[in-house]
């Protein structure tokens, strides 16, 4: 049912897509809308001679929205077609969406030309500033860093070296096919084969991206695939201008390629330097968005775009640039941005990429009907043939001698699914799309077979890959969660290898890396990050993000079945008694002392967790009607006084009803520090609390723990069971005492917290979160 | 080039040394040299002084520990053979070794190097990390830069999620557990020790 409404509607959207662009197209229309329209003096003066018309109470004025109608019809066309793809369960399992996608557009290629539209076709301009970066950028924003450095060498080893081989073995042998009997008419001098060569020879990321994505394979292969789809951009950057350069000319001399050679460094390094300024700017320009949140996201859009477009100028490589950015940016930005800009980012990322990957895919299909081809058997077949060939030797070769270097060796396996997983895609049409015709008298050709050897390795590598993964058994993703076990072994085994490294007197890679955090932590992120969260070690924050996962799906999951006892989050209240625990750990029955306990972690952890999601709302469009008002101060001590009863009447029973919120009056008696009073009596709490001092200049979000425990070290918090979620906050060297300004954090009606809460934010991909920036 | 066997006669027992380590003997060589580099006093062993000496660790966070980790219990100083047997636990895993059910596990296995990390974290030698324990390792990790209670909410909740016989303290079974997603042979191995 749902399948075949979406079916009418895609139907009508296309149908109108092809009406619309034949009634634009067509002159005679044209014409006569727009006199209507636009010429009032005309059709004025021309009344004079003519009848007067009435006046048109409708029109139709379809060239000034011609453009962004267009565009936007385009765009969701794809988004429909990526929605219809899920809604039939069963092909998207076996067929790779970019396959669909292509099929989509050969079909609407096909469509306009029987209508007898000229479909439009993939320009490259486009291509390269439009549909591209959003791509580029959020791979490289969501860069996971540690395998990347850990693999670095091998990665580089595949994009350069690699891609070089493929270009000469590629364009060398295929000039040689061409010099035989029978093609000679063909005209392809050795310098157009070896620019073809070196564009086809490109492992493009989106169709990488596109494909590795849904076959969910171990880390070290993905990063090994991808990081090289991005990093030989600037080796084909090279080889493609040095070759377009010279193949006029005729010939190419050894100072060519030594000139080369320094491009080839001043591109990659140039780009990549340009990236890291750009990414600078933009973490510098975070510190000081604490009073202006919406816009945050934006600063990071913008100054990646501008880093790509930058690099784009002087030719060097603008998707490394991007990459520098987006990897440079990350950590500081996280540090300093609230969280629901951190949201919004992900998920423009992920949107606009998503549907750049769609409409290159579409136009893919749509630009192999538009664009003029010439077949030739021989000059394709060779191709298809000769770029599997090289690849396989590529990896092959290239993994025999890097093995001898790395610890943990390719396997044949590895080896294999890398050779395969090296697709092509639309970089490489573009840049043949982008040769001059006159200069490059085969361009066509190129073209078609450029455009086979794409649908060679979508269609044909790209379907069989997931069924091979399964067949050889490779190892997939592992997609649990890092435990923080993990992280703080992790960090431990760093320093323990740092150390031995030290005693060997061998400056390894823990060495450097070590160096590296040094520095960062001593003047990198005093300057970029803001205020408090500079000093915040890598665990800390770690742990607070899992913490507030935590505590958000607990609150989101209702908390009204009996959680589990073993839960990890509780444990961390456990600070008086800790040898209590085992012996209490199934309690039957709720003592006195432990429902106090259980209501005062509600209280906390509610409260914590609506004051990091609420500081942020102060900024939003939304006029929040329970800002202001005292009169919710006392419902909501009303409520928290019926809340208490019911807890006192439950058992084993833990709930989070409309949740206690704190009157003003208790917080201050809380601010006035009483860590010892932890009576039933709302009044007299010493509960820990967050204190958000809005006024100050430090970031809202970097919550301040009243420390009221003093530095004696007391254990007052004792507690027991589930929803003991102790979110605490970085400062230690300050005590914050001023409890002037904080009125405002205390009316905080719980509406905002279950709505704050609905957002999945967070929790939804896990992936990349727990990434620490050289940890 | 004589200097390389006349350096491996000076090693005592360097032949057992090589087969019990799994090192080359440009390996021996390389951390003989670098043995006689710390030892400045040209002792033949070294304390836990010389160690100290080396810039580098003394601001590792941890550094105390694996300079501990070198002197067994009681002794004062380690001579060039145990010093190469500790760095051993370091050297990359060989794949393609013959797996021989009667030879002790070498010292480079994985099982090895989590053991030797174990021992750091144990500090007093009883088979499991007491909270006391994981507390110290992380006041060490993190030093002045958080408060008492947080470091005590985080051991909680590692010791929670890794500790499964509810002893409140991690064996080393539970920590090899919390582990296993970690590709220790690549962590714990330095690359030049091949």
């Amino acid at each position: 049912m749902e399948l075949k409404m979406f079916i009418i509607v895609l139907g009508l959207l296309v149908g109108s897509l092809m009406l619309l662009e034949g009634a634009a197209s067509s002159p005679d229309m044209g014409t006569g809308i727009s006199q209507n329209n636009h010429d009032h003096k005309d059709v004025g003066h021309n009344n004079t001679h003519s009848k007067k018309k009435p006046f048109p109470v409708l029109s139709l004025d379809y060239d000034t929205v011609r453009l962004p109608f267009e565009i936007s019809l385009w765009v969701l066309l794809a988004s429909l077609m990526k929605l219809g793809f899920h809604l039939i369960p069963r092909v998207s399992s076996i067929v790779p969406e970019s396959c669909l996608l292509i099929v989509v557009g050969l079909l609407v290629g096909g469509l306009m030309k029987l209508v007898g539209e000229s479909p439009p076709a993939l320009e490259s301009k486009i291509f390269f500033l439009y549909l591209l970066p959003p791509i580029i950028l959020d791979a490289g924003y969501f860069l996971p860093i540690r395998p990347f450095t850990e693999n670095l060498g091998t990665i580089l080893m595949f994009a350069v070296v690699g891609t070089l081989w493929n270009a000469f073995f590629v364009g060398g042998l295929l000039y040689g096919v061409c010099q035989l009997e029978g093609l000679q008419h063909l005209h392809v001098d050795l310098l157009s084969c070896l620019l073809f060569g070196s564009i086809i020879s490109a492992v493009d990321p989106v169709a990488v991206l596109a494909v590795f994505e849904e076959i969910h394979i171990n880390e070290l292969l993905h990063i090994l695939v991808f990081g090289e789809s991005l990093l030989n951009d600037a080796v084909t950057v090279v080889l493609y201008h040095l070759f377009e350069e010279y193949s006029s000319v005729g010939t190419i001399t050894v100072t060519d390629v030594f000139l080369g050679i320094v491009c080839f460094l001043v591109v990659s390094l140039g780009g990549i330097v340009v990236g890291a300024i750009y990414g600078i700017l933009a973490a510098f320009t975070s510190r000081f968005t604490s009073h202006t949140r919406v816009i945050e996201p934006l600063f990071v859009f913008l100054y990646s775009y501008m880093a790509y477009l930058s690099a784009e100028v002087f030719h060097l490589s603008g998707i490394m640039a991007l990459i520098a950015c987006g990897a440079v940016t990350r950590p500081y930005v996280e540090a300093n941005i609230s969280h629901k800009s951190h949201t919004t980012i992900k998920y423009f990322l992920k949107m606009w990429s998503s549907v750049s990957d769609t409409l290159i895919f579409i136009f893919l299909g749509v630009s192999t009907v538009a664009g003029p081809h010439r077949w030739n058997w021989t000059f394709v077949i060779m191709t298809v043939i000769l770029s599997l060939v090289a690849r396989v030797l590529g990896v092959v070769g290239l993994t025999f001698i890097i093995n001898k270097f790395r610890i943990v060796k390719l396997t044949t396996k590895d080896q294999f699914i890398i050779a395969y997983g090296g697709l092509r895609g639309a970089i490489a049409f573009s840049l043949v799309y982008l040769l001059n015709p006159h200069h490059f008298p085969m361009r066509n050709m190129f073209l078609t077979a450029i455009i086979t050897v794409i649908f060679f390795t979508v269609f044909v590598q790209g379907m069989t890959i997931r069924p091979l993964v399964d067949l050889l058994a490779v190892k997939k993703k592992q997609e649990t969660k890092r435990s923080i076990n993990e992280e703080i072994h992790t960090q431990f085994l760093d320093h323990l290898l740092t150390g031995i490294e030290d005693i060997c007197g061998h400056y390894g890679h823990h060495h450097w890396k070590d160096k590296l955090n040094r520095f960062n932590k001593k003047y990198v992120k005093k300057c970029l990050i803001a205020g408090e969260r500079s000093r915040e070690p890598q665990l800390i924050a770690f742990y607070h993000k899992m913490e507030m996962k935590q505590a958000i799906e607990l609150v989101e999951s209702g908390g009204g079945s009996k959680l589990p006892s073993a839960m990890p989050s509780t444990v961390s209240m456990q600070n008086i008694h800790p040898k209590k625990t085992p012996h209490e750990r199934a309690l039957p029955q709720l003592s006195k002392a432990r429902e106090e306990e259980i209501r005062k972690i509600l209280r906390t952890n509610l409260q914590k967790t609506r004051q990091r999601l609420r500081s942020y709302n102060r900024h939003t469009l939304v006029v929040d009607p329970y800002e202001d008002g005292w009169n919710d101060i006392l419902i909501k001590r009303k409520k928290m006084i019926e809340l208490e009863k019911k807890i006192s009447q439950m058992n084993n029973y833990l709930t989070v009803p409309a949740p206690p919120p704190d009157s003003p009056t208790i917080a201050r008696a809380r601010l006035s520090s009483d860590p010892q009073a932890w009576g039933i009596k709302a009044s007299t709490e010493s509960v820990p609390t967050i204190k958000v001092d809005l006024a100050s200049p430090q970031s809202p979000e970097s919550v301040n723990m009243v420390d009221e425990f003093g530095k004696k070290g007391s254990q007052a918090k004792e507690s027991k069971e589930e929803g003991g979620l102790m979110m605490k906050a970085p400062s230690a060297a300050k005590e914050r005492k001023d409890k002037t300004a904080d009125e405002d954090d205390d009316r905080e009606p719980q509406q905002r917290l279950m709505r704050c809460l609905s957002d999945p934010g967070p929790t939804a991909d896990e992936e990349d979160e727990d990434e620490p920036f050289l940890p | 080039m004589g200097s390389t066997s006349s350096t491996l006669l000076k090693i005592p027992n360097v032949e057992e040394l090589m087969q019990e380590t799994g090192f080359s003997s440009a390996h021996i060589i390389r951390l003989y040299d670098r043995f006689k580099a710390l030892d400045k006093e040209g002792r033949g062993h070294l304390c836990p002084h010389d160690f100290g000496a080396i810039k580098e660790l003394a601001m590792n966070p941890i550094g105390d520990r694996i300079i501990g980790a070198f002197f067994s219990p009681g002794q004062e100083t380690v001579d060039f053979n145990n010093f190469v047997k500790i760095l051993a636990h370091f050297r990359p895993v060989d794949k393609d070794r013959p797996r021989d059910p009667n030879s002790p596990e070498p010292i480079n296995s994985r099982s090895n190097k989590l053991k030797f990390a174990f021992q750091l974290y144990d500090q007093d030698k009883d088979g499991k990390i007491s909270r006391d324990e994981l507390l110290k390792v992380l006041r060490d990790m993190l030093g002045m830069q958080v408060t008492e209670e947080q470091l005590e909410s985080i051991a909680d909740r590692t010791i929670q999620e890794a500790d499964l016989d509810r002893d409140d303290a991690i064996s080393f079974e539970e920590f090899r557990k919390s582990l296993e997603k970690v590709n220790i042979d690549h962590k714990m191995s330095i690359r030049f020790l091949r």
